[in-house]
């Protein structure tokens, strides 16, 4: 077994930060253990839950299969960098309002997986959410009511788009 | 003031956890914490020979290396905390980790403790055991078999309790017109929240107090336990569950795993944390169900059903869970008659030893096992009278005005009107334009199904006489402190255990309304042994009846107090001065007032209380509830049936639950729904596999399949309100009734779409390649 | 789960890539997207001695077209290829399997290189590839050279190539334009694998009998196959229920069916002749 260290950069939600790792280190481990970044969770180990979503350089991924040195010099963006308690993106907002979550555990990368979803069909009808939340595994919800929480996260996205026109 | 009991609020919990600010057991650092891993088993069943730690010990960061041997005589076996009286149950001991044989795929042979969680990783394959296979069984009605592999000497053909209710002798079945004999296996599986199980340890020699962050639904019973097998002292012991990423039953226990956490962590006097993998959690978790039940269901051809009799064999694995020996035998023998008068009923369970993982409660516990067995047995029985289902439901059903009604075997249903549920089932289905569909679609060559079922469940646990009675090992009563502070906003204490079930929320809605303060004034501590005075934890859907009462009770007593204070401030008499909205007043002249607020600063300052009334403004309610409640309703699914594949597609769900009052119908609609997505997971995907040996073969999500968003429909949900009489609130409990109903409403929708293919029993789950099997076989016949 | 230890290097090129797998005696592995590599390494099935990402060599992204042929970047992601506007018009059966695999977020990281050199079983991509005898542009110490699809794979996650290859494109030749295609997928419901996935490309002359028909099939067989039998019988014949039907029986025979605890042998079969019919009948009758 051989080990080199590598140090590896990333600027998440804005910040740059660095650490000295083992190449093996899985990026949900760098940036929760080395970085102390703890709102996205391990759920499954196999690439199935997407528990661990986050955007790498804009697009979603599952942050347990991926290894930190491969994304070094990414621009990372977890739950902790989309909305603050007082200023909450849509899909946040979504999610609250349409009771989107229980446990909670999963929905930060349920929320990440969502981001991606709306990225790539900002209007989806109820099939094309379902469809498109196959990346993620939550236990508690039955997924009704993130469905719901996508939706009105796009009608949300939708008015400040339009609001945003009219100015 | 608005009333807010009733309404859909947005949950409190939720800002946090949206945000990124939850904090999981995984997100907690301490101070040179060390990380830990198990070596498990991967041995059905062997002795083992040795153990070489040697290499693993010089691997750099490896700090301590335990097995059994070293921790003989230190750590007490776990024990089960359901020790159900009248059945020769026989609990054998489990060492936290395993001496001299492992019984189980996942047995514990050695906790290592290094420096980080890679390092913990490596060291597993650098220990060296050798082991001696011995015969194993994985099947519980095998390992009753007189050959079959011994798990324990002490243990006569691997049976762990033999548990008998009722009686219906043979003639009781045979001089009725009509029998239906089936069987049914609910198979096994995994509760998988998606949180796995963890814990954190941390030892203060300084004063000798322990605390413990682990995922548990029962921090108190977690405490209890642990102090046994520890042998270390409960008032010393503090466990903690921070958020938590749900549970479903696979918290419940008490695992080997936590006390080895906790020893390590007093022995190397540095905080320990161990996180369990995945893969990890498949072998070493307890399961859920697994009981293989062979029914006789005897009626008259007119549709009355007058006895059932059931054999269960139900797989304990190789050693009894916390709660274990209950789900099998109170939970699914004494609700086994289900929502019908049947006049006699008698369960015979066998509860098995097997060379497999545990098996423990899973949401329904017991109850989705018998509803499932139940209404496929009605079903089957409405085919042989040739009698539309519906109309069987109906004839047994106890009228509404028959409650309390005594069920075969003694329990009395508090309240029920269980027509209702079906009724609005039916209409919302347009039952009748179904079944014409259904016939027209047919001749199309395409098959669609309509099943019902519908259910009764046992719920909000409670009388503690009736734990003891039924051999658990606590009581089940709840408590709640409310503590008013002098401005007036209120910390309320509670014994239950909230993890994603809304509680803070739900709970805030009733406190809100008794005291008459604003919803942001009320704030909740829960899961803390240390703050929270002793409560039997989340569970059997008791936290709103036991838990919510014992809150609003602890209300009742606050505004008693405060009433006392108003009333001699107000130099009032006491029946001349009303509490209403927060505001205590004068019925003769309602500007002579007191705010909620003005008497909690009045009280906490105490600078003129009543006579012989104590300073301060705290109540405390012990709660003891004089019956269970038992939650009731219909679910009716369609589905169609690819008869060329043998997929199943769910077109329509239909929920009417009964769940008496309640307090926030969104957070209720969410219970339900991830209930419902369970059962259905049960009925048509889940299972936990092991080959006949006891390997385990579905060991990560990449084999046992979770139910994900696409595979659901729209489920439509609809609600009556029977109030329970047992609490104030009116509240029966909701979070398991939608698992309950749904694997028996699916299963009965396939087999009804495959009629015309001769097909009456297939196993669950439902997968594809059996249901293709089942209707190549009834097209051969 | 955690790997076990590896070195990590980043190649600049594909020649120094090459030069670093020929160095590592047979230790090396190569890091594309990572997404079929990785859960191996979770699973400590494979532990390479060190990792040569390749990820960030320029030129292996994206598709051209060059006369009648797609050639595909091997670092192109699967959202990529299912989104590119050449694929969509060309071969939008292969867009239909980019679409299908995983889910959003795998999607946007794995490569259809990784997927291909992988040579997982339950792969998408290989239904396509087969029907339509794609060519591989593989590198090595001894230069380029051009690998058939039905060459490359010799058994489940293994290829022919030699230690020091890399895929650097996938070249595949454009059907005729009268040709419909499709690919379809039977899911296993937990890993979104194709327990058995289908590509059909046929069309039909001026008399309205086949004149042109390819079929795929991936997930169903230890190897994915081009089912030759079942284009031999619907060639030259016109595309009948009947005839399909038929020809559909034949689905299995160039394949050697494998067996999990999803699917048994027998069933696979039975999937594979089922979507080979409705992937025919999806692009010759509806």
């Amino acid at each position: 077994m051989s080990n080199n260290l590598v140090e590896v950069t990333v600027t998440i939600n804005g910040e740059r930060r660095s650490a000295t790792v083992e190449p093996r280190t899985l990026l949900i481990h760098f940036i929760r253990d080395y970085l102390g970044i703890t709102g996205s969770h391990i759920g499954c180990d196999t690439s199935q839950c997407g528990n661990c979503s986050l955007l790498v350089n804009g697009r979603a991924a599952k942050s347990c299969t991926l290894l930190a040195v491969h994304v070094d010099g990414a621009e990372i963006i977890t739950v902790e960098g989309i909305g603050k308690v007082d200023n909450l993106h849509p899909i946040q907002q979504g999610f609250w309002e349409e009771h989107g979550l229980q446990c909670g555990y999963c929905t930060p990368g349920a929320m990440m997986a969502s981001i991606e979803l709306l990225h790539q069909n900002p209007n989806p009808t109820d099939k094309e959410i379902r469809e498109g939340l196959d990346g993620l595994i939550c236990r508690c919800t039955g997924y009704e009511f993130i469905v719901n929480a996508v939706r009105r996260a796009s009608e949300i996205m939708a008015d400040q788009n339009s609001s945003k026109e009219e100015v | 003031m608005e009333k807010l009991v009733g309404q859909r609020l947005k949950r409190k919990e939720d800002p946090k956890l949206i945000t990124g600010n939850g904090t999981y057991v995984d997100d907690i650092k301490l101070q040179g914490m060390l990380h830990a891993s198990v070596l498990r088993s991967p041995h059905p069943h062997a002795k083992i020979v040795s153990i070489d730690t040697t290499k693993a010990e010089d691997l750099e960061g490896v700090v301590k290396i335990y097995t059994g041997k070293d921790l003989e005589g230190k750590i007490n076996p776990v024990p089960s905390s359901w020790l159900v009286p009248g059945a020769n149950l026989i609990e054998t001991k489990q060492y936290p980790l395993a001496i001299g044989t492992v019984r189980y795929v996942g047995d514990g042979v050695a906790f290592i403790v290094a420096k980080d969680r890679y390092i913990a990783r490596d060291a597993l394959n650098l220990i060296d055991v050798e082991y001696e296979t011995l015969p194993s069984i994985a099947n519980q009605k095998d390992a009753r078999k007189e050959d079959a592999p011994q798990i324990f000497e002490e243990v006569k053909n691997n049976v762990a309790f033999t548990y008998i209710a009722g009686e219906v002798l043979d003639d009781d079945i045979e001089k009725e017109e009509v029998v239906v004999r089936e069987s049914y296996n609910s198979q096994r599986v995994a509760p998988s929240p998606m949180e796995t199980r963890n814990s954190l340890g941390y030892f203060n020699p300084g004063d000798g107090e322990l605390k413990l962050y682990v995922g548990s639904q029962n921090p108190h019973i977690h405490r209890m336990v642990l102090s046994e097998v520890l042998d270390f002292p409960e008032h010393k012991l503090q466990v903690i569950v921070p958020d938590m990423g749900g549970g479903f039953g696979g918290k419940i226990g008490v695992y080997p795993d936590e006390a080895l956490v906790a020893y390590a962590t007093m022995d190397l006097e540095t905080p320990v944390k161990w996180v369990e993998e995945r893969n990890e959690h498949f072998q070493s978790a307890n399961g859920g169900r697994d009981m293989m039940v062979d029914v006789e269901l005897a009626g008259t051809k007119d549709g009355y059903m007058k006895a059932l009799r059931v054999v269960n064999h139900a797989n304990v694995g190789a050693y009894l869970a916390t709660f274990g020996p209950g789900n099998p035998t109170i939970d699914f023998g004494l609700m086994m008659s289900g929502s019908y008068k049947i006049p006699k009923a008698q369960v015979t369970t066998y509860g098995m030893y097997t060379n497999t993982m545990s098996v423990d409660s899973y949401r329904g516990a017991g109850k989705p096992e018998s509803t499932y067995m139940l209404e496929r047995a009605v079903d089957e029985y409405a085919r042989q009278i040739g009698m539309d289902p519906v109309e069987v439901r109906r004839k047994n059903f106890p009228d509404k005005d028959e409650f309390p009604f005594t069920n075969a075997q003694g329990l009395v249903y508090d309240s029920g009107d269980y027509q209702k549920p079906l009724d609005v089932a039916l209409e919302t289905a347009d039952y009748e334009a179904l079944r014409k569909e259904q016939a027209k679609l047919r001749k199309e060559g395409r098959y669609i199904g309509i099943g019902l079922a519908s259910y009764v469940e046992l719920s909000g646990f409670g009388p503690s006489a009736v734990a003891g009675a039924i051999g658990f090992q606590g009581g089940i009563w709840e408590n709640s402190t409310v503590r008013v502070h002098p401005g007036g906003t209120v910390t309320v204490f509670t014994g239950t255990s909230p993890h994603g079930q809304g509680h803070d929320t739900t709970f805030t809605q009733i406190v809100a309304d008794k005291l008459g303060i604003p919803y942001e004034d009320i704030n909740f501590v829960f899961n803390d042994t240390k703050s929270v005075s002793m409560g039997w934890g989340t569970y059997g859907s008791r936290s709103l009846p036991v838990g919510g009462t014992a809150i609003a009770m602890a209300c009742d007593k606050v505004i008693d107090k405060a009433m006392k204070v108003a009333v001699h401030l107000l130099e009032a008499d006491a029946d001349d001065v009303a509490f209403e909205k927060g505001i205590f007043y004068t019925k003769g002249n309602p500007e002579n007032k007191k705010t909620f607020q003005e008497i909690a600063k009045a009280a906490n300052f105490a600078w003129s209380m009543p006579e012989g009334i104590e300073p301060g403004l705290e109540e405390k309610m012990f709660y003891d509830p004089e019956n269970f409640t038992y939650p009731f309703g219909t679910h009716l699914v369609v589905v169609e049936v690819d008869v060329e594949t043998g997929e199943i597609e769910i077109l329509r769900f239909i929920a009417v639950t009964d769940a008496g009052e309640l307090i926030n119908p969104l957070v209720v609609e969410g219970q339900v729904l991830g209930a419902i997505a369970q059962g259905v997971g049960q009925a048509l995907w889940e299972e936990i596999q092991y080959n006949s040996k006891g390997q385990l073969l579905s060991g990560s999500f990449m084999d046992y399949t979770m139910p994900k968003a696409r595979f659901f429909p729209k489920i439509e949900m609809k609600f009556t309100h029977t109030a329970s009489p047992v609490n104030q609130l009116k509240a029966k409990g909701v979070a398991e009734s939608g698992t309950t109903g749904s694997i028996a409403s699916t299963v009965n929708a396939v087999i009804d779409a495959l009629t015309p293919f001769d097909v009456s029993n297939i196993e669950t789950p439902l997968t594809p390649e059996r249901v293709w099997r089942a209707i190549q076989k009834g097209a051969k016949n | 789960m955690i790997p076990a230890k590896f070195n990590y290097v980043r190649a600049e090129s594909v020649e120094e890539a090459i030069s670093l797998l020929a160095k590592s005696d047979g230790e090396g592995s190569i890091l594309a997207g990572g997404h079929s590599l990785l859960p191996l390494l979770k699973f400590r099935i494979t532990e390479p001695g060190i990792l040569i990402d390749i990820s960030r060599i320029p030129g292996l992204k994206g598709v051209r077209k060059e006369e009648n042929r797609l050639i595909i970047g091997a670092l192109t992601t699967h959202y990529d290829v299912s989104t590119n506007e050449l694929v969509k018009e060309h071969l939008p059966s292969l867009a239909k399997a980019a679409s299908v695999i995983g889910d959003l977020q795998i999607r946007n990281h794995g490569t259809i290189g990784g997927n291909i050199a992988h040579a997982d079983p339950v792969a998408d991509y290989p239904a396509v590839a087969h029907a339509l005898g794609a060519e591989l542009v593989v590198h090595n110490s001894d230069g380029e050279e051009i690998t058939p699809i039905d060459e490359l794979v010799i058994g489940p996650l293994i290829t022919m190539l030699s230690e020091d290859s890399i895929i650097t494109e996938i070249s595949i030749e454009i059907p005729p334009t009268q040709a419909k295609q499709t690919y379809l997928k039977f899911f296993h419901p937990a890993t979104d694998y194709p327990v058995v996935g289908v590509t059909a490309i046929a069309g039909v002359n001026e008399e309205g009998v086949v004149d042109y028909v390819r079929v795929g099939v991936t997930g169903s067989s230890d190897v994915a196959y081009r089912a030759f039998e079942v284009e031999n019988v619907l060639m030259d014949k016109k595309p009948t229920l009947q005839n399909i039907k038929e020809a559909a029986q034949a689905a299995a025979e160039d394949g050697d069916m494998g067996e999990d605890l999803f699917a048994s042998e027998e069933y696979r079969e039975h999937l594979t002749k089922v979507y080979v019919e409705r992937a025919l009948k999806e692009v010759l009758i509806d």
